[in-house]
C-alpha cells in the first residue's frame, strides 16, 4: 500500500491513484430508448450528451443524465456493484450489466446505445416486466429439498461435491442470459437458461433430493430440449457462468440418468 | 454420524414433492420423454445423414462421369441390388424424419397463434406421409421392365 503513497504526483493528495491522476473528462452521447406507455406508441431513441471520465460505468453516467437532464428517464439499479441484478441493459447492443460496463471499453466516439433487454414487456424505458423470467424461476424450484429428520448439524459435503455445480452458484438473476436467447424471443413459454442455471445448482447438489423433480419440469416441451446451442447466454453473462454448458449437462443428466 | 462426507446423501429418485411456494407453477405439461428422443434422433440420423447423404452425391454427381450417366437404366441398375435399396430406403426415411422434426422446432419458434401453429403442423405431417409412402412404394415396388 505505501507504493500507492510513493507513486502520488506532487501536489495531488496522498492516496491518488494513477486513475485520478489522468483524470479527464470526455464528453460521450448516450443513445437511449425510451418510451412511456401513457404518451408514446412506440418507443423512440433519444440522445444525451454527457461528461464522463472514461474510468467511470455507463450506470453512473445515466444516473447523472437523471439527475441533471431529464429525471423521467426509468431504469433499475441498487447495489451499483454488480450484485444484485438490477441493472441489466443491452448496451452496444450486447446484454450486460450497466454498472459493470465502462465507458472505455466502448467505442466512446460514436453514440452508445442504451436499450432494455429483449423479450420481457416494456414498461417504461428501461424497465421491462420480470414477472415471466422469476416465474421459470420459480418453476425449478430453487430452493433445497430433502427427505427425512432435519441433521442436528450443518450438512456437510466434500469439496469435490461442491465443485460440481459452483459454477451456477453465482447466479445473480439478472435475466442477462435469457433475454440474449433467441429462442426465448420466439417462444417466450421456453424456460430460459437462467432457470435452467439454477436448476442446475440444485439438481447437481449432492445435499439435495429433488434432482428428479427438477430434471421431469427440464424435460417438458418447454424445457432444456428447447435449447439450440447458441452461446449467446454464456456471452451476455455478466459473472462469467458457463451458461450453455451447464444447459449440456442437464441435458446429459436426462439422457443418461433416465433413457 | 449418518451423514460424513464419503456418504453423504447422493441424488435419487422419488424426492418428496413440494409445492413451490406462492405461485402454482406454470401450465406446461407433457411428461413425456418425447423430446429427448427428438433431440437424439436428431443427431443420431445427423451422423448417418452424414455419410449417407454425402455418399448419396458422391455417387451421383461426381465419380464415373457424374450427373450424366443417370437415367432410367442407372436407377434400374441399382435398386437391383438389395444393398443399394437399403441404402436409399434408410436415407428417406431418416432425411424426411430430420427435416420434419427440424421444422417441427422451427414452427414451434415462430408460429404465434395456436391455429397457425396447428395448420402448419398438420400441412407438414401430410407431406411426411404423402414422401414417405410414395418413396417407400417406389423402392419396393420399382419395376425395370416397365414400359417395355
Ligand atoms: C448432412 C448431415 C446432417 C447433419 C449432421 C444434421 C444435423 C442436425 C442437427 C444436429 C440438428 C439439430 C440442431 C439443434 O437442435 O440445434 C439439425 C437440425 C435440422 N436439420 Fe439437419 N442435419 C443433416 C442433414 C439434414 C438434411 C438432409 C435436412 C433436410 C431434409 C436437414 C434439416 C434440418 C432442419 C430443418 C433442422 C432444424 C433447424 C433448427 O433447429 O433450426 N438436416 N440438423
Ligand atoms: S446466469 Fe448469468 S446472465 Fe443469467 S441470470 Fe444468472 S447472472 Fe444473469
Ligand atoms: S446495480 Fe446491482 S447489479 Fe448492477
Amino acid at each position: 500500500m505505501t507504493a500507492v503513497v510513493e507513486e502520488t504526483a506532487p501536489g495531488k493528495g496522498h492516496g491518488a491513484t494513477a486513475a485520478e491522476r489522468d483524470h479527464t473528462l470526455i464528453t460521450i452521447t448516450l443513445r437511449i430508448r425510451r418510451f412511456n406507455p401513457e404518451t408514446d406508441a412506440e418507443p423512440y431513441w433519444q440522445d444525451f450528451k454527457v461528461e464522463a471520465d472514461p474510468t467511470e460505468r455507463i450506470l453512473t453516467a445515466m444516473m447523472k443524465i437523471k439527475a441533471e437532464q431529464d429525471g423521467s428517464l426509468t431504469f433499475r439499479r441498487s447495489c451499483a456493484h454488480g450484485i444484485c441484478g438490477s441493472d441489466a441493459m443491452r448496451i452496444n447492443g450486447r446484454n450486460r450489466l450497466a454498472c459493470k460496463t465502462l465507458v472505455k471499453d466502448l467505442d466512446m466516439a460514436k453514440p452508445i446505445t442504451v436499450e432494455a433487454i429483449k423479450g420481457l414487456k416494456l414498461e417504461k424505458d428501461l424497465v421491462v416486466d420480470m414477472d415471466p423470467f422469476m416465474q421459470a424461476y420459480k418453476d425449478v424450484m430453487p430452493f433445497l429439498i430433502t427427505s427425512g429428520n432435519e441433521p442436528t448439524r450443518e450438512r456437510l459435503q466434500s469439496p469435490e461435491d461442491r465443485e460440481r455445480f459452483d459454477d451456477t452458484t453465482k447466479c445473480i438473476l439478472c435475466a442477462a442470459c435469457t433475454t440474449s436467447c433467441p429462442v426465448f424471443w420466439s417462444d417466450g413459454q421456453y424456460f430460459g437458461p437462467a432457470a435452467i442455471v439454477n436448476a442446475h445448482r440444485f439438481i447437481f447438489d449432492s445435499r439435495d433430493e429433488g434432482a428428479e423433480e427438477r430434471l421431469e419440469i427440464l424435460n417438458e416441451k418447454e424445457g432444456v430440449w428447447r435449447c439450440r446451442t447458441t452461446f449467446n447466454c454464456t456471452e451476455a453473462c455478466p459473472r462469467g457462468i458457463e451458461v450453455t454448458k451447464a444447459i449440456q449437462e442437464v441435458k446429459r443428466a436426462l439422457i443418461f440418468r433416465r433413457v | 454420524m449418518s451423514a460424513t462426507i464419503e456418504n453423504a446423501p447422493k441424488i435419487h429418485g422419488g424426492g418428496p414433492s413440494i409445492e413451490s411456494p406462492r405461485s402454482k407453477r406454470s401450465p406446461r405439461s407433457t411428461k413425456t420423454n418425447f423430446e429427448l428422443y427428438g433431440w437424439l434422433f436428431m443427431r443420431l440420423s445427423g451422423i448417418l445423414l452424414v455419410v449417407l447423404v454425402l455418399g448419396h452425391l458422391l455417387i451421383q454427381l461426381v465419380l464415373d462421369g457424374g450427373v450424366s450417366r443417370i437415367g432410367f437404366a442407372f436407377v434400374a441398375g441399382r435398386w437391383s441390388s438389395p444393398f443399394w435399396q437399403s441404402w436409399d430406403l434408410i436415407m428417406l426415411w431418416l432425411a424426411e424424419l430430420h427435416g420434419v422434426n427440424g421444422l417441427r422446432t422451427i414452427i414451434n419458434d415462430y408460429a404465434e397463434r395456436d391455429q397457425t401453429r396447428f395448420w402448419l403442423k398438420a400441412l407438414l405431417y401430410t407431406s411426411a406421409l404423402i414422401v414417405l409412402f410414395l418413396g417407400t412404394l417406389v423402392i419396393f415396388t420399382f419395376d425395370p421392365n416397365i414400359g417395355s
